[in-house]
């Protein structure tokens, strides 16, 4: 049905009047699941742009969006689209500072805003935001006594536009057909491991194009339902919660709050889904803690049977047959565990699940696909839409992100950098023509990732082109494959490793204070918060053990010789790993200068450190701290290898 | 929006409470309007939490009278002062550890609650629009206050921080024009302490209640009170706003004791 149309707000049309009666979205309230139907959506959109329209909101135009999944705010994004305006939505956990970036940069004239947090951000920079004329709220709470020039709430821009009584259906439609597919669609803010974030400006066409391609892959139906729990602003939100979800009539469900996506997700039991792979690997932490939880011999041969099934998903996925007995296993765990596992996750009614955005380690992978989860990867960036390459799910070699999608060519140059070509491709950065001119080389667009096409035309992603290095000795070393298997552990949230131009590898660690908080209780270790946990000699112990355990899997001249356990998390707020949770390596490289140099220092068993610590409210404040170095011991790192 | 005209919807005149041969309050005298947040401020034993157990009807004054929207009061049981809409969180919080959140908040609606065995026994129609109702009420209190992700989990497993903010939603759930607030902030660290602060301003600007608040963080007292009232050995030594009372120099003698002057001289000598 919707094969010739070429807008998101025609494809919207398109549903009301095919399958007005469906539901296109569902947002939890007051405990309770409402349901919006395609009709609905509709309507509020007709009416949302009426008001903007009424606010003086018109072609061209940038309206910003910040706060939670929220149907409002997405029936906001769709009605600036429908005036031929640009939606532009922004991080909603950045500070202000952030915000101020992206909104004055795309000098959006609306802010749509979610709650009293987004608006006190927002006004704190109002000054700097000479283009704002309007700033709305969806929830009024604490907000009634604010006396603000233009600050109001959303639901009298419905009013607004419910009176406004531009002609009814026949309007809008005529405002729906006067956007073209040419037309910019979206301005998103690249979260970017390097500099200041650009604004990526996609057309209709292109993010039409791609979704279509998509389908092509992952065929989704009206039937369909996923849950919208990314940050609007990450494009792959926009992509699955929007494109997507308009191009399939499948419905997308918006959490209550963020402390409760994960009492949701279950409750909705979506059939797709895609999620970073942190989102994978801290469903498979709470599993692990679950498991560790259970009494011994739950615990055993729950142990038992889910290594069976990773083992029998490493045999399947690379191309080889699980032996007899892990077959068997498998069908023992599926009625006594995996469909359990799966029941407690939500992954009940999984039919794809779509991990992107980031490389995943193959053991997370293997978890969840020998749980019979179908777990796929997909490759791409803001920059081609979302989604270059998609493993379709009987194809998913571990190694690979998989074969591009329909319309996407995919080059390797001279140097070893990806190269894109699609339909998707975006149509620039907002104000940035000479970044614009460094992205795109004749068509293609440069990813900035080192990867290769296997035999089979699959795409295998080395790593982040400018991270690969070499240690001293010449031993080319790329540091997420590292930190990918260190992340595979349930107690570690975070690594970065190092070892460009060093002698060896080493590595800093984040604990995940959940984990193994959960750990040091059940061990009656004492701790009084973060920074004395992370430091104590038990949990370094563990930590130890878990990358002795890495290095069996890792080259000897790979294998991390000396970490240190960081006394903080890396933070976006700090500027360590953005927004997506990429590590900014050479930021991180520059702030843990002494840190790492003292990794490199036979002699030093501690080092000093003294770090600003930014709280939320913006206040900072010193925190002093010795840190421990720890050694691995070399015998076990000669040991292994007769192991490998 | 403070309702000055209609005058006070809270009056305590002259209070004299007495236990034994101590006198805990003597001729203390508050009002306070719709809408006004009233800081209730004192070292302790100086008799605060007993004007709050005065006022909800705990304790019976010796002397002195208390009004509500200029009706008395003085004397009613608590179950009568709290249908009238007087609600208050207690210093040690007082929840149901065994019951969800969910219904600890029920359980503050119970003055609204007009079912009785038949027809909540039968259910259909009037109970289920009943209990719909109430339902409704206590999800609107749990999105306010930010307890949705523990709305199922049992009261007694919260953290402190969390019971009292459950707490705050069980008054809540009464829907009352007079909340009083027994040190909502204690034991909490800054950032729950910044939460709470903003629940108590939320619930002012959306309700309008009077508000009595007891609290010993003086940052807290001074950023959010409309007016303070100072008790000290049971009797009221100063009122006004904010910052006139933390010039008061009777208010200072009152938080850093006497200075010493002739007799701990002379007891040297």
């Amino acid at each position: 049905m919707t094969a010739a149309i070429a807008t998101l707000p025609a494809l919207l049309l398109a549903h009301a009047q095919e399958r007005g009666g469906r539901i296109a979205v569902r947002e939890k309230e007051f405990g309770i699941w409402q349901s919006h139907t395609w009709a609905e959506s509709l309507d509020r959109v007709q009416a949302l742009a009426a008001g903007f329209a009424r606010l003086g909101f018109g072609r061209g135009d940038r309206l910003a969006i910040v706060g939670d999944n929220r149907p409002e705010l997405y029936w906001a994004l769709l009605a600036a689209q429908t005036l031929g305006g640009i939606p532009v939505p922004v991080y909603q956990d950045a500070p202000a500072n952030e915000l101020r970036y992206a909104i004055a940069h795309a000098g959006a004239r609306i802010v749509v805003a979610e709650d009293q947090e987004q608006i006190d951000k927002i006004l704190e920079v109002r000054g700097q935001l000479p283009a704002v004329e309007h700033i709305l709220y969806e929830d009024p709470k604490g907000l009634r006594h604010y006396a603000e020039p233009g600050l109001r709430g959303l639901d009298s821009v419905f009013a607004l536009g419910g009176e406004a009584d531009g002609g009814g259906p026949a309007a809008f439609r005529a405002l729906v057909d006067g956007v073209g597919p040419e037309d910019i669609a979206l301005i998103s803010y690249t979260s970017g491991t390097t500099g200041a974030s650009k604004g990526v400006m996609l057309s209709h066409r292109a993010l039409i194009a791609t979704g279509r391609s998509f389908l092509q892959v992952v065929p989704m139906g009206p039937d369909d339902e996923m849950l919208a729990y990314l940050p609007m602003a990450w494009v792959g939100d926009t992509f699955f919660s929007v494109v997507v979800a308009l191009l399939s009539g499948a419905a997308i469900n918006c959490p209550e709050s963020a402390e409760t996506v994960r009492m949701d997700f279950r409750e909705i039991g979506p059939t797709v889904t895609f999620a970073p792979p942190r989102i994978w690997e801290s469903l498979l932490a709470q599993c692990q803690v679950k498991i560790e939880d259970a009494d011994w011999l739950k615990r055993g041969i729950t142990r038992r049977l889910v290594a069976a099934a990773m083992r029998a998903a490493r045999a399947t996925l690379q191309g080889g047959r699980p032996t007899a007995a892990d077959r068997v296993r498998c069908a023992l765990g599926e009625p006594l565990v995996f469909a359990a596992l799966r029941d407690q996750l939500g992954l009940r009614r999984i039919r794809v699940a779509i991990t992107g955005g980031a490389p995943i380690a193959p053991e997370v992978l293997e978890f969840f696909r020998g749980i019979g989860v179908n777990l796929t990867q997909l490759y791409g960036m803001t920059e081609c839409s979302t989604p270059a390459t998609v493993q379709p799910g009987t194809q998913v070699k571990p190694d690979t992100v998989g074969p591009p999608i329909p319309g996407v060519r995919l080059r390797v140059d001279e140097a070893g950098e990806v190269l894109i070509a699609s339909p998707g491709l975006f149509s620039g950065y907002f104000r940035d023509p000479a970044a614009t001119a460094d992205a795109l080389r004749d068509g293609w667009l440069r990813t900035g990732d080192a990867g290769l096409l296997d035999p089979d035309g699959h795409l295998v992603i080395v790593d982040r082109a400018r991270d690969v290095s070499h240690l001293e000795d010449g031993t080319v070393f790329a540091p997420q494959y590292v930190e990918n298997k260190l992340k595979f552990s349930p107690y570690i949230k975070e690594a970065v490793a190092v070892g460009h131009e060093r002698p060896y590898v080493a590595a800093m660690i984040n604990i995940d204070a959940e984990v193994v908080g959960n750990w040091a209780q059940r061990r009656q270790v004492a701790y009084s918060g973060y920074t004395d946990l992370a430091q104590n000699p038990r949990v370094a112990g563990l930590i130890a053990d878990e990358i002795r355990r890495v290095n069996a899997l890792l080259a000897p001249s790979l294998r991390i010789r000396r970490f240190v356990v960081l006394h903080k998390e890396l933070d976006p707020d700090d500027a360590e790993i953005t927004r997506t949770r990429k590590v900014r390596r050479r930021f991180v490289g520059e702030k843990y200068a002494p840190i790492i140099a003292s990794l490199y220092d036979a002699g030093a068993s501690e080092i000093a450190v003294r770090t600003t610590v930014r709280y939320e409210d913006g206040r900072e404040a010193q925190v002093s701290r010795s840190l421990r170095i720890h050694t691995l011991e070399p015998e076990t790192a000669s040991a292994a290898p007769s192991r490998a | 929006m403070l309702n000055g005209d209609r005058g006070p919807r809270l009056r305590a005149e002259d209070v004299l409470v007495r236990f034994g041969g101590v006198t805990a309050l003597s001729g203390v005298g508050v009002d306070v309007r719709g809408g006004e947040i009233l800081a209730l401020i004192g070292p302790n034993g100086a008799g605060k939490t007993t004007l709050l157990n005065t006022i909800s009807g705990v304790y019976r004054p010796a002397a002195g009278r208390i009004f509500l929207d200029g009706r008395e009061i003085t004397g009613r049981s608590p179950d009568e002062i709290a249908r009238r809409g007087v609600a208050r969180t207690f210093q040690n919080v007082s929840l149901f550890g065994g019951m969800t959140v969910l219904e600890n908040i029920l359980v503050g609606r119970h003055i609204h609650m007009r079912g009785g065995v038949l027809a909540a026994g039968i259910y259909w129609g009037w109970g289920e629009r009943e209990e719909l109702r109430h339902r409704a009420a206590a999800e609107r209190i749990i999105d306010f206050l930010e307890i949705s992700h523990i709305r199922k989990a049992p009261a007694g497993t919260l953290p402190y921080g969390l019971r009292k903010r459950v707490d705050l939603g069980r008054a809540l759930a009464a829907e009352p024009t007079v909340l009083l607030l027994d040190e909502p902030m204690t034991g909490m660290n800054r950032e729950e302490k910044e939460d709470m602060v903003r629940f108590i301003l939320d619930i002012s600007d959306e309700w309008a209640p009077a508000i009595v608040l007891i609290e010993h963080d003086m940052g807290v007292v001074m950023d959010i009170s409309h007016r303070v009232v100072v008790l000290d050995h049971g009797k009221k030594i100063a009122e006004g706003a904010p910052d006139d009372v933390r010039a008061d120099p009777e208010v200072l003698r009152a938080y850093l004791g006497e200075a010493p002057v002739a007799p701990a001289a002379g007891a040297v000598r």
